[in-house]
């Protein structure tokens, strides 16, 4: 455990960050096992902080066309189709006439497109794409028999996983710690929220973030991202999105009761056998210190498009520090220390 | 089943997840895995069309091994009673019932009547029985007995019944009859539905279906809209009946509704056939006068508070006649308008195209993209004098006339199109004051949250302006046909100044909560009511919803400040009830059915009804009362007569009066189908609509040849992104960025055949349309196999049209017309069709392509109109002109 502040738990964020008399940490707690895709946080989101349209392609990405957390999307809903069981969900399609799973030919026809973009999926909202003829092949799989198939080649197990990302409001956010103008600051409920009349559109926090979050706005270059609708907080209302969740898969609140509530409620689907549930970002131990956004997710992380392991580039900032002191010129010396010295310098 | 909640309904779908949370398991039986069979316990795939097959199957499976909750079919159920003699089912029939007139594809009903307990005793006696009904053959008036059906005369006890429901006639055993072929094998090759899955659904219903717990059963528009769609909604009753799963807490039939208040457009009907409350409008003819049509309605000796009905349409003619009725004019009946036929929305359209119709309103529909048979509709609009458009944007069927579909094949010619169009933007609903009615049956106020900008109106100031203008120019009129106009009272409350103030929606609903016309205050429920002119009441089963003079329906009560029922949120009708014949969730001696499920009962101590809801039944009449001989109405209920609303005070299995398409409910294949029917030599639903026109043709079903043509089921629904005909949401960037496109979901299985590829084009093919759309190639989609062979169901999603942020072709103009006999709605959830792959043609080549696909599939305006193939009755063709 390190004592340095750049990482590990922290057990008050805000007071870190130099508030003396703040309300207790606040986020999301967002329970992926009951959201149905309405994709009504991501809408709530936008009206209420006037988020522009982020294109209008479909990404055949399942029901998703936003692709990614990006500038113009701070919400996105993932849909994941995957031919494996969910829990002990009956999903009905054993013993009908099917053959071979469809995912790889999803897969494949989406996937280049994805490796094309820029940023990946938010690209993909965000720009017109090719879109294929129906003349071309798409590398949909060889099918060794046409019709249907049974049996063994019948596809038998499915699920359809729907989940909600945002920002996750790192305990150690990686935007916050790189940002040198002092646009990105933590809130008194422990939030990382971007100045839009501060930031110079530099874009270090973007290649900060373990998570691919933040993003510049291509119009004037400014970094976007979710502010854990700060202005509705100051008032006493819970963000958009979670106001807006019909089913409560989005939960705001006080940041350690919505850890016991996620705690309880992955015992209970662990009691119901969907023992794949696992919580994502709850953790204080992770390298993030722990999100102030956490998850329950149903498959790995990858699955829905979330790093697996995501560290605050700043975690080695000391050890960096002290074989540079060791090896380096006093001249980059100097320079990282400045950096470290704004990053820990009371906007945490 | 039918629904698809999680994206149609998502806001309500809270609280079946809610209740999963607390334990409760959730299926989810649909045509294809959706946003709703993602968070199920079980999906149950099954082929789109064959629901009654699958709840016959269920039916008979609760029947033949004695499940039913037997109490409570005995006591709450017209199980015990017996039908006359001479009542044929479809056992013995080929599929058809009993009174079947071939010539008009109609039945005569008086042979599914009770046997009275008269001729009980004359047949023991060696006597002749016979009906007591008249025929009332009303093929124009299928909705003319209104909300509780026909009356029946008399009590109880003048039906003849056994007890023992072992009688070859009662009910109970008629039923066991009719749904004994019902078996798992027959479910498994009609519904492609497999056994273990069958039996899995079948033993959950079963096992969560007693004094402990309830079921409920959720429905939506993938039930109504098919050409057997009132038949859907009676097997889904009849087992929830059989099951005790009505008027108990946690169970019953929940029909969600397809849009914002479309419930409140029902019970203050936008429907031709219906006055406000279910009222059955006037027929030409057969409703001369008030008490012609009363006796029509009711029987003045009938049990219940249907008898009632006299009060209710006496105190509505006062609402809208105010001074002007009096009792010496009959309340102003014969200023009621008649209907003399079927004036439904696709015979007007219909009309239209034939010129009988000259102008038309469109309020906050979108027919152009959103009916079914959408080319129809354009070409419809586009032979009227005039069309007013009130809506939100400039929507698809403001614009027909220039950038239709038609216009591009050359069928409209915008510099000759006639149509004069005006269009008036509407306020949205955070524009004005008023009242949503939704699926529950209850009534929310909503407050104006903002000024409506520009010219934006309501409906409700569009409405009193019209209705004044056009009563200041027929002021002085003689002509006897403006007399109605001329009478109305008209002197709504007004807010505002100037000449254009806005009505007092307030006002409007305390007109139709009612009043007593002598001192105008308030009346506090229905039972209220008069039949003599002292009460004017807008809606019977609203009133109650203006008592005391406050706005029952603005209440917002906390959950934690009130009981469980949360009675003092909004106002329920009616009466603010929130379960309807909950006087069942009690056993015959009052008492609940357990602790667990407990409603309202019986206080003997207070000697009246009590609970946590407000009982369905007369507080002070005890479970055990029986009623003298001469009681009609409220009074001749027994005490145990839990189904207030019905004439015998019954719930009823088997309906002996109100289907016009039989008195149990069959199954019968959609008028296109790729299979023959497996049960009876009856392929369709014998009495359905077909509107056999060259403008409507249909694809060929078994037994008609070439259905290889249009091989596969299409069946079409909406996504949560959108709304309906997209006039609220392709205009917005917000929802138009989430489905910005038309696409057709098909299985791995279909692509293959069909050589589609992931995210390609595809074009949908009938013999009406061809549609183009992105291909999204799924596993949710899955082939069936019906009776052995391999059917593919395509889906489809049907927002776009041809304006807005994102455009597509109208799916809407891949179905053709056809509707059920009993409330005319459009069988839109199935039909058939082909897909290929690829942009579909354009222009002079797309008229082109249909005409040679309906040549080798040998359509003719004969298609699809033989409505009787059973044997025994001619096979006729039902054809409006000829070919």
């Amino acid at each position: 455990m390190t004592s340095n502040r750049l990482s590990g738990p922290l057990d008050d964020v805000a007071g870190e960050a130099g508030h003396a008399d703040h309300p207790p940490r606040v986020g999301f707690f967002t329970d992926t096992s009951i959201c149905i895709g309405c994709k009504a946080c991501e809408v709530a989101c936008k009206e209420w902080n006037a988020v522009p349209e982020d294109g209008l392609d479909l990404l055949g990405m399942s029901f998703d066309n936003t692709g990614m957390l990006g500038a113009n999307s701070w919400r996105h809903v993932a849909f994941i189709e995957q031919p494996r069981a969910l829990g002990h969900q009956d999903p009905g399609f054993a013993g009908l006439p099917t053959g071979p799973t469809s995912g790889d030919g999803m897969a494949d026809a989406v996937g280049p497109r994805l490796r094309e973009a820029e940023r990946g999926g938010s690209e993909l909202g965000t720009s017109p794409l090719h879109t294929p003829n129906h003349t071309e092949s798409l590398g949909m799989p060889a099918f060794s028999r046409p019709g249907e198939g049974t049996g063994a080649e019948g596809r038998t197990d499915f699920r359809w996983l729907m989940a909600s990302d945002v920002c996750k409001h790192c305990t150690h956010a990686g935007c916050l710690d790189v940002c040198p103008t002092g646009a990105l600051f933590r809130t008194e409920f422990g939030t990382v929220v971007v100045q839009q009349n501060i930031c110079n559109g530099c874009g270090y926090c973007v290649s900060g973030c373990p998570y691919g979050v933040i993003d510049r706005r291509p119009e004037d270059g400014r970094a976007q991202k979710c502010t854990l609708c700060y202005d509705r907080l100051e008032g006493g209302l819970e963000p958009a999105c979670a106001k807006a969740c019909p089913t409560d898969s989005i939960q705001f609140g006080e940041l350690d009761e919505l850890r016991e509530r996620a705690d309880r409620r992955l015992a209970q689907l662990h009691d119901i056998g969907v023992t794949e549930a696992r919580l994502y970002g709850r953790d204080p131990d992770d390298g993030v210190g722990g999100d102030g956004a956490f998850f329950l997710l149903l498959d790995e992380p990858e699955v829905y498009g979330l790093p697996p392991d995501p560290v605050v580039p700043t975690r080695d900032a000391p050890s960096m520090w002290r074989h540079a002191g060791a090896a380096a010129a006093a001249f980059a010396l100097a320079g990282i220390g400045a950096f470290i010295s704004t990053a820990i310098g009371g906007r945490r | 089943m039918g629904s698809n909640m999680a994206e149609a309904h998502p806001v309500g779908f809270q609280w079946v997840v809610e209740a999963k949370s607390r334990g409760a398991r959730v299926i989810h039986i649909d045509p294809r895995f959706t946003r709703t069979s993602a968070l199920a316990d079980t999906f149950v795939p099954l082929r789109a069309g064959t629901d009654i097959a699958f709840l016959g199957g269920v039916i008979n499976h609760v029947l033949t091994h004695d499940l039913d909750f037997r109490e409570y079919v005995r006591a709450y159920t017209n199980a015990a009673f017996l039908v006359a003699e001479g009542f044929e089912d479809t056992e013995d029939l080929d599929g058809l019932f009993s009174g079947y007139d071939a010539e008009t594809g109609t039945y005569g009903r008086d042979l599914w009547q009770y046997e009275s307990a008269e001729q009980a005793r004359t047949e023991r006696e060696g006597g002749e029985g016979g009906g007591d009904s008249a025929m009332d053959q009303e093929r124009t008036s299928p909705m003319g007995h209104g909300a509780a059906g026909a009356p029946l005369s008399g009590t109880t006890g003048d039906i003849a019944q056994d007890p023992t429901l072992q009688h070859p006639r009662c009910v109970f055993q008629i039923l066991k009859r009719h749904f004994s072929r019902y078996t798992p094998e027959m479910v498994e090759r009609i519904c492609g539905t497999l056994p273990g899955q069958f039996r899995e659904v079948c033993e959950a219903w079963t096992a969560n279906s007693n004094r402990e717990r309830t079921t409920a059963l959720v429905y939506s528009v993938g039930w109504t809209q098919h050409s057997v769609g009132a038949q859907y909604i009676r097997a889904g009753s009849i087992l929830q009946l059989l099951l005790g799963n009505i008027g108990r807490p946690g169970g019953g039939v929940f029909a969600l509704r397809g849009h914002a208040s479309i419930q409140g457009s029902t019970d203050i009907p936008t429907l031709f056939n219906l006055l406000p409350g279910y009222l059955p409008m006037p027929t030409a003819g057969s409703h001369e006068d008030l008490p012609t049509y009363l006796d029509d309605l009711r029987s003045p000796t009938q049990k219940g508070y249907w008898a009632g009905a006299d009060a209710y349409l006496v105190s509505l003619l006062k609402e809208y006649f105010g001074d002007n009725a009096t009792e010496g004019n009959g309340y102003g009946f014969d200023w009621l308008p008649r209907i003399n036929g079927d004036h439904g929305t696709y015979r007007t359209v219909m009309d239209m195209v034939d010129g009988k119709v000259f102008g038309y309103f469109l309020l906050g529909q979108n027919p152009a993209v959103g009916s079914a048979h959408g080319k129809l509709q354009r070409l419809g609009m586009a032979n009227l004098d005039w069309l007013v458009v009130r809506d939100l944007a400039m929507i698809e069927s403001a614009t027909f006339w220039k950038d239709s579909p038609e216009v591009e094949t050359g069928e409209i010619v915008p510099e000759m199109c006639r149509t004069e169009v005006f269009f008036f933007p509407a306020a949205s609903h955070v524009e004005k004051e008023g009242t949503f009615t939704q699926t529950q049956r209850m009534l929310q106020w909503r407050e104006k949250a903002v000024e409506p900008v520009g010219d934006q109106r309501s409906e409700l100031w569009f409405f009193y302006h019209l209705g004044r203008m056009i009563r200041e120019r027929l002021a002085g009129s003689t002509d006897p046909r403006d007399e109605p106009v001329q009478k109305l009272d008209w002197s709504y409350a007004v807010q505002g100044g100037g000449a254009w103030p806005e009505p007092s929606a307030q006002d409007v609903l305390r007109r139709i909560n009612g009043y007593r016309t002598d001192t105008g205050e308030p009346v506090g429920g229905y039972t209220e009511l008069a039949a003599d002119g002292s009460t004017a009441c807008g809606c019977w089963i609203y009133s109650g919803v203006f008592a005391d003079g406050v706005n029952q329906a603005a209440r917002r009560v906390a959950h934690a400040e009130q009981g469980p029922y949360d009675a003092e949120w909004g106002w329920t009708w009616p009466s603010n009830r929130r379960v309807l014949y909950n006087r069942a969730s009690a056993d015959p001696e009052g008492r609940p059915w357990s602790e667990r499920k407990k409603l309202v009962w019986w206080d003997a101590e207070q000697g009246e009804w009590t609970g946590d809801d407000v009982p369905d039944f007369p507080k002070k009449t005890p479970p055990g009362f029986v009623p003298p001989e001469d009681a009609t109405g409220p009074d001749a209920l027994r005490g145990d007569d839990a189904f207030i609303m019905q004439a015998d005070g019954k719930a009823w299995l088997f309906a002996p009066h109100g289907m016009l398409d039989g008195p149990l409910p069959t199954h019968y294949e959609p008028h296109e189908s790729p299979a023959r029917n497996l049960l009876y030599g009856q392929q369709g639903n014998p009495t359905r609509k077909v509107y056999g026109r060259l403008d409507n043709p249909s694809n060929p079903s078994p037994p008609e040849a070439h259905r290889e043509v249009f091989p596969f089921v299409l069946t079409a629904a909406r996504l949560t992104e959108h709304h309906t005909a997209g006039g609220m949401s392709r205009q917005l960037p917000y929802l138009a960025e989430l489905q910005p496109e038309l696409f057709v979901e098909v299985s791995p299985e279909l692509a293959r055949i069909r050589g589609l590829s992931h995210l390609g084009y595809a074009h949908v093919v009938t013999s009406r349309a061809a549609v183009e759309a992105r291909v999204v190639v799924t596993d949710r989609m899955a082939p069936l196999r019906i009776d052995g062979e391999v059917v593919h169901q395509v889906w489809l999603p049907y927002h776009w049209g041809g304006s807005g942020l994102v455009t597509g072709d109208v799916v809407n103009d891949l179905l053709g017309v056809v509707t059920d006999a009993n409330v005319f709605i459009q069988e839109s959830k199935v039909a058939t069709c082909d897909v290929r792959p690829g942009h579909r043609p354009r222009g002079a080549a797309l008229t082109a392509m249909l005409a040679e696909t309906r040549a080798r599939a040998g359509v003719t305006i004969e298609t699809g109109t033989t409505i009787a193939t059973a044997a025994g009755v001619p096979h006729l063709q039902h054809t409006e002109e000829s070919s």
